[in-house]
């Protein structure tokens, strides 16, 4: 799949299968296509090439019947200010056939005490919830997520992701876009990287941790005082010789693995120079 | 689930009037001046012209009350609505509805609904204040009542569906006002809202002869000035047949256009 504005390649050759009942992540840093990947999947955006099929339909093509079965959280909204919630939520309700019920919504994304304000009065994390609630009021098989816990505290994002993760319980189908690492992490059973319009790595996050444990960095000061650093695979035989040979316990000695995120910026660091290369 | 029912234009174009009327409502600076701007007008014009005599022993707030209902047409179902969907597909309303099931032709009759209720209002206060303040009479037969009827009718569809195709231009909602405004202000001069048609340049008038607001106007002194002034038109008549003509011209050239142009997304974001 191929996204193309003028010369500049938003989507480039991106290619991508998401399982039915599946919950994945598409991870990458600001620019790498995510958006414009996931505007394609909801039919707002068209693909300049390639092939696309979300629920066995065309979404360049889709009709209403389509649209009655997927849920879309869009990155940015701040539409509905000068209604309440509740009368938002009941009125996106009479546009779908098989609507949720509005307090089981409200209920779902914990909007209880605000249901009767004004949606101009909610709070950034609130106005999300509101996002994710008109996101499933149709109660759809596929559920769009775009950016959705951007600027959100640390209690508000555990908060959400609860909610998301009991979606994919009921047996949603879930694609949402992050740049947190730690975001995918906690959500996702499947991973897929992306940069500069490219996949970067498809894989599950053990596969992703396998990665990150493959190497260890032993660090030591050495007798005459300076900084040593070996790269291995099996840091605790390396250790056990080194201490041998020393005839003393090494100073300042520290074993580290690359951490998930490590691996995640080097995945992304390679991405950029490929892309360069490929001109 | 294949056989499931989805709602129909029906059931979704009266939950869209009723979502626009109470979305419309929460705003009351703009219910406010929605319904009091022409009737500012009426009172700042009519008080200006206080001795002006027209033909057929026409006073200027009568005249100037058939403009201004064919402007309050202009104001909401136009210049309100482009600012509006400007404003919509900012904030994201018109993607979250592009988004969900809902048929395209359910949002037009939403627009129209709000845009209906809102003529009826500004109609009724601006007729209250025009009798009360400036003697204004009202049509005194039941054909210029249906003449009036009809004309605000086939006048809002044409301009709602207008505004709806003309939102796709400006590409803010700032853009929009600052782009709406002057083609308003020069329909109106141009028109025979502000100025008396029939001393206007003959271009002038051949400019405005092309655009609904001329016609609109002319139907409305039809309803609101005796058969005296009639003579005084420039066509030497009502011309009510005309006027019927291209007011539904101009809502088919309007339903082509908003079906043609309309979209959910900003431009540039395809």
């Amino acid at each position: 799949m191929v996204k193309a504005y003028g010369t500049f390649k938003a989507v480039d050759g991106l290619n991508l299968t998401v399982e039915t009942g599946q919950l994945v992540a598409l991870l990458g840093p600001n620019g790498a296509g995510k958006t414009t990947t996931i505007e394609m999947l909801e039919g707002y955006r068209q693909r300049t090439s390639g092939e696309l099929s979300v629920l066995g339909v065309d979404p360049g093509k889709a009709g209403r019947e389509w649209r009655a079965r997927i849920g879309i959280v869009l990155q940015t909204a701040s539409d509905g200010s000068d209604v309440s919630v509740r009368f938002l939520l009941s009125h996106y309700a009479k546009l779908y056939p098989r609507s949720r019920s509005v307090d089981e919504l409200i209920g779902l994304v914990g909007l209880g005490s605000k249901a009767d304000s004004k949606v101009a009065s909610l709070s950034g994390g609130q106005r999300r919830r509101l996002d994710v609630a008109l996101g499933i009021v149709g109660r759809p098989e596929l559920l769009f997520l775009d950016e959705p816990t951007t600027g959100f505290d640390p209690e508000a994002r555990r908060d959400f992701w609860g909610l998301i993760k009991q979606l994919h319980r009921e047996g949603t189908t879930i694609l949402l876009t992050t740049h947190y690492l730690a975001e995918a992490e906690a959500l996702a059973e499947r991973v897929v990287v992306m940069n500069h319009g490219r996949v970067v790595t498809d894989s599950s996050l053990q596969d992703l941790r396998a990665r990150a444990g493959d190497m260890a960095t032993v660090r030591w000061v050495g007798s005459g005082g300076e900084l040593q650093e070996q790269l291995t695979a099996a840091p605790a035989d390396f250790v056990t010789k080194l201490k041998q040979e020393m005839g003393h316990e090494p100073v300042g000695l520290t074993v580290t693995r690359p951490s998930l995120e490590d691996v995640y910026l080097e995945l992304v660091g390679e991405a950029a120079v490929g892309v360069s290369v490929d001109g | 689930m294949a056989s499931v029912k989805l709602p129909g234009v029906v059931a979704s174009g009266i939950a869209r009037v009723n979502f626009e009327l109470k979305s419309f409502f929460g705003d009351p600076a703009a219910v406010v001046f929605t319904l009091v701007f022409p009737v500012l007008l009426l009172v700042v014009f009519g008080s200006v012209f206080t001795d002006s005599e027209m033909p057929g022993g026409v006073s200027f707030s009568q005249y100037f009350t058939a403009g201004m209902i064919a402007s309050g047409v202009l104001y909401t179902a136009f210049q309100g609505l482009v600012i509006n969907l400007a404003q919509e597909r900012q904030d994201g309303t018109l993607k979250r509805l592009g988004g969900t099931p809902m048929p395209k032709s359910a949002f037009f009759v939403g627009k129209i609904g709000l845009y209906a209720v809102l003529y009826v209002a500004q109609v009724a206060i601006l007729l209250g204040i025009g009798i009360a303040l400036f003697g204004l009479s009202l049509p005194d037969s039941a054909f210029k009542w249906f003449t009036f009827v009809w004309i605000s009718v086939v006048s809002l569809v044409a301009w709602t569906l207008l505004g709806v195709a003309f939102s796709v231009v400006p590409k803010s909602s700032r853009a929009a006002s600052a782009i709406v405004t002057p083609i308003v202000l020069v329909l109106q001069f141009t028109s025979g809202v502000f100025f008396v048609y029939n001393e206007l340049p003959e271009w002038m008038q051949q400019f405005a002869a092309v655009f609904p607001l001329k016609w609109m106007s002319q139907g409305m002194r039809s309803v609101f000035l005796p058969e005296t002034y009639e003579t005084a038109e420039v066509g030497g008549g009502w011309e009510l047949p005309m006027v019927a003509l291209v007011l539904g011209l101009w809502a088919l050239v309007g339903l082509v256009l908003a079906l043609a142009f309309f979209r959910w997304t900003p431009r540039g974001q395809r």
